[in-house]
């Protein structure tokens, strides 16, 4: 028992297993679906875009640390997240260089400038993806059909009438890279939900929402939760854990408002979709609902007993 | 088996207990120089009531309680007192201790036991108890007549044994339970008695069956409760949560509730005194981990250092990172082995080297986990942060002193963020603020 070196430090002594490096690598792998249908769907520029997007973002947050003399932190895989998410929710016609735009905005200003990880108050992709919106209004809008790249219109512009059901569900309609196919999102969320890295209680809010909402203004809920981008915002974008609130009861509200908003703006708005801001603006109430949802305390308010 | 409500939050750590949950309690003897700690209880040192070069018997009053919250302290063997001096201390400073050559003669001063306690009235059954040196065995250490002796006007609805040693790898209480059943089942029937508790229920983990029959076996009208595995369901006020449906008030203690909560080593422990006259001088403890050869359950004489303890599990195999006393959840981490067993310490955990490094950390994601895991229902990263920042209002405003420091929120955290630090921190600022007048 001689020459022991013993560490000293403060309880608790035994950790968790998971990390937030494998919490990153567990979306990635539920983005697998969906990043296969979308190649299956759109081909090349599914490959193109996402790969662009991705490197883009890595390589911003790598020069933005390095010109700021902080540690790099891709290795996190964060900045990969981000970038993969982008890529899957442009129009496969989107050029290239617009989308390494569009991934280094959203790490730069998106994120870096907040001080990165965990920082920042908007969902990084999500400001990429309005940053598109708003600067290249046209390319962000052309729609083509899946297999043949043959400009069309999507099914929100078509409405609720004229599109199939079925081709919804599998994706076999124009939209963004990875937002069409709503099978492969769900096995994404399963998949999020069951390895804990997802809160139910987000995407419970926002397709409840937008159910409640489809029956109360005369419009059909199935259509409205399988068209647009409403499904692969409910799982992969309002459940960034950064962005949404920490309480149990903020996770509610925030899901709901973001239900409240995107209904609110397809059904009496100009944009067609409404989920990029639906979110972003649920995003900026974040620190709000986190104020406002405290949960009561073990033992506050509890009177003696006598 | 009747539904029971759990507390909130929680976590389900590995439980690491299968080295020693079927090793039979071992009596360690005692060995050739004990160090008897004045500090072994809540509150204040004992005073010594022997000096330098005094010959004693086993069982013989040492030192005294010093105040209302302390605890008298007896010898562990019969010898000599070679010496009163600062001594290493399982909280890491140095305490005053009485140091006693064994004479290896156990020769015990005169018993005082009673063949049927229960006969006794509450407050001979509290006197006994306070005389014997008995202070809540789980860790905290509070004196436990005090304990049994709530303010007049009080209901003590129940009196709640507590068996569910929740901190994974201890199997002190584990083995007490499915050794000593009746003596467990007696001390509770006394403190019971003693406290005027209606009821009594005794609360074990459903990862000790065995530990449950047992006690099941010899509790008659009293109600043995199998508790779902969750860390920290033995913590003082989960339990109460889990068992009665009640809170503590904030920064109130548990009789406010109606209950009064003793640990299972507690309940062994004013058996043997009342029964057989026997102070406390004895406790169960768990000698285990990774790089210990063989991990076991060690009946140890209090003031017997933990270097003895390891020694008699084979010592270590490999590279050894850290040595815990008490549990991995809340135990602290010590720097040399000399430390010595006190009655508060029911674990020696060993850790191999690369299971002591501490990992690297990154910065919060708000996954809030953290949330999700607090038994207090706290906000831990609005804690942790406002800790970094020193806003002590903000952190005091946040429930910071509702904090019971188990630690499922540093267990948790995926980023690895040291959170309860920051939170412990904070507590002491307010606390001394508190006590600044301004």
């Amino acid at each position: 028992m001689e020459d022991l070196k013993l560490i000293v430090a403060p309880s608790p002594h035994v950790r968790d297993t998971d990390s937030t490096e494998k919490i990153m690598l567990t979306v990635l792998i539920a983005l697998l679906p969906v990043l296969g249908a979308s190649i299956y769907l759109f081909r090349w520029d599914a490959v193109r875009l996402v790969l662009l997007s991705a490197a883009a973002a890595v390589a911003t947050e790598a020069i933005f640390q390095r010109f700021r003399n902080k540690p790099i932190s891709i290795g996190d895989g964060s900045a990969l997240v981000t970038g993969v998410l982008l890529g899957l929710i442009v129009p496969p016609s989107l050029p290239s260089w617009m989308v390494i735009l569009g991934s280094a905005f959203a790490i730069a200003i998106g994120k870096q400038v907040f001080g990165g990880l965990g920082q920042n108050p908007f969902n990084p992709a999500l400001v990429g993806r309005a940053f598109l919106t708003a600067s290249f209004a046209s390319a962000m809008t052309s729609w083509t059909a899946p297999f043949d790249a043959v400009s069309t219109a999507t099914p929100l512009v078509l409405g609720a009438a004229r599109s199939n059901l079925p081709n919804l569900f599998f994706g076999a309609v124009a939209g963004s890279l990875g937002e069409t196919s709503a099978l492969a999102i769900l096995v994404g969320g399963i998949y999020l939900f069951y390895k804990g890295a997802l809160d139910y209680r987000i995407p419970v809010g926002i397709l409840g929402t937008v159910v409640v909402m489809s029956l109360i203004t005369g419009q059909d809920p199935v259509f409205h939760l399988l068209a647009g981008s409403v499904l692969f915002g409910a799982v992969f974008m309002a459940t960034d854990p950064v962005t949404s609130p920490v309480t149990v009861r903020g996770r509610w509200i925030f899901g709901i408002g973001v239900g409240l908003i995107i209904m609110l703006i397809r059904v009496w708005g100009s944009y067609p979709d409404g989920v990029t801001f639906a979110i972003l603006l649920m995003n900026a109430v974040t620190p709000l609902l986190n104020r406002w949802t405290r949960p009561r305390i073990y033992g506050q308010g509890v009177k003696a007993n006598e | 088996m009747r539904r029971v409500k759990s507390f909130f939050g929680g976590i389900y750590p590995d439980d690491s207990k299968k080295s020693t949950a079927e090793a039979p309690i071992e009596v360690l003897q005692a060995p050739q120089t004990l160090v008897v700690s004045l500090l072994q209880h809540a509150g204040g040192e004992a005073t010594p009531v022997v000096t330098k070069g005094d010959e004693i018997l086993k069982g013989q009053l040492l030192a005294q309680a010093n105040g209302a919250v302390s605890a008298p302290i007896h010898s562990p063997v019969s010898g000599t007192v070679v010496a009163i001096e600062p001594r290493a201390h399982a909280c890491g400073s140095s305490v005053t201790a009485i140091v006693i050559e064994n004479n290896g003669e156990d020769n015990w001063v005169e018993k005082n036991g009673h063949p049927d306690p229960v006969q006794l009235d509450a407050a001979t059954i509290r006197q006994r108890i306070q005389e014997a040196g008995i202070v809540g065995m789980g860790g905290g250490g509070f004196p436990t007549a005090l304990k049994l002796n709530p303010p007049k006007n009080t209901t003590i609805d129940y009196l709640i044994i507590n068996g569910c040693e929740c901190e994974p790898y201890l199997t002190a209480d584990h083995r007490l339970m499915v050794e000593y059943p009746e003596e467990i089942i007696l001390g509770a029937k006394l403190m019971a008695k003693a406290s005027g508790a209606k009821r009594i229920i005794i609360g074990v983990e459903d990862n000790k069956p065995d530990a449950y029959e047992a006690l099941k076996g010899h509790a008659g009208a009293i109600d043995v409760v199998s508790l779902p595995t969750k860390y920290p369901e033995g913590g003082e006020k989960q339990l109460i949560q889990a068992l009665t449906g009640r809170e503590v008030p904030s920064s109130g203690l548990p009789f406010q509730a109606g209950a009064i909560v003793q640990n299972v080593a507690t309940a062994w422990a004013v058996a043997k005194a009342l029964r057989d006259g026997e102070p406390s001088i004895t406790r169960v403890v768990t000698v285990t981990g990774k790089p210990v050869v063989e991990p076991k359950n060690l009946l140890v004489s209090i003031g017997t250092p933990i270097e003895n303890l390891l020694e008699a599990a084979g010592g270590f195999n490999g590279a050894v990172g850290k040595v815990v006393i008490g549990g991995p959840m809340m135990g602290g981490a010590q720097f040399n082995l000399e430390a010595p067993i006190c009655k508060t310490l029911s674990g020696v955990v060993a850790f191999r080297e690369e299971e002591s490094a501490t990992p690297a950390v990154l910065p919060c994601i708000k996954c809030a986990r953290c949330v999700d895991v607090c038994p207090a229902n706290l906000l831990p990263l609005r804690l942790e942060a406002f800790g970094m920042n020193e806003m002590w209002d903000e952190a005091q405003d946040y429930g910071a002193l509702d904090c019971i420091e188990c630690g499922c929120c540093t267990y948790i955290c995926p980023s690895k963020r040291p959170l309860l630090q920051y939170i412990r921190l904070a507590k002491q600022e307010i606390i001394a603020k508190q006590k600044k007048p301004s």
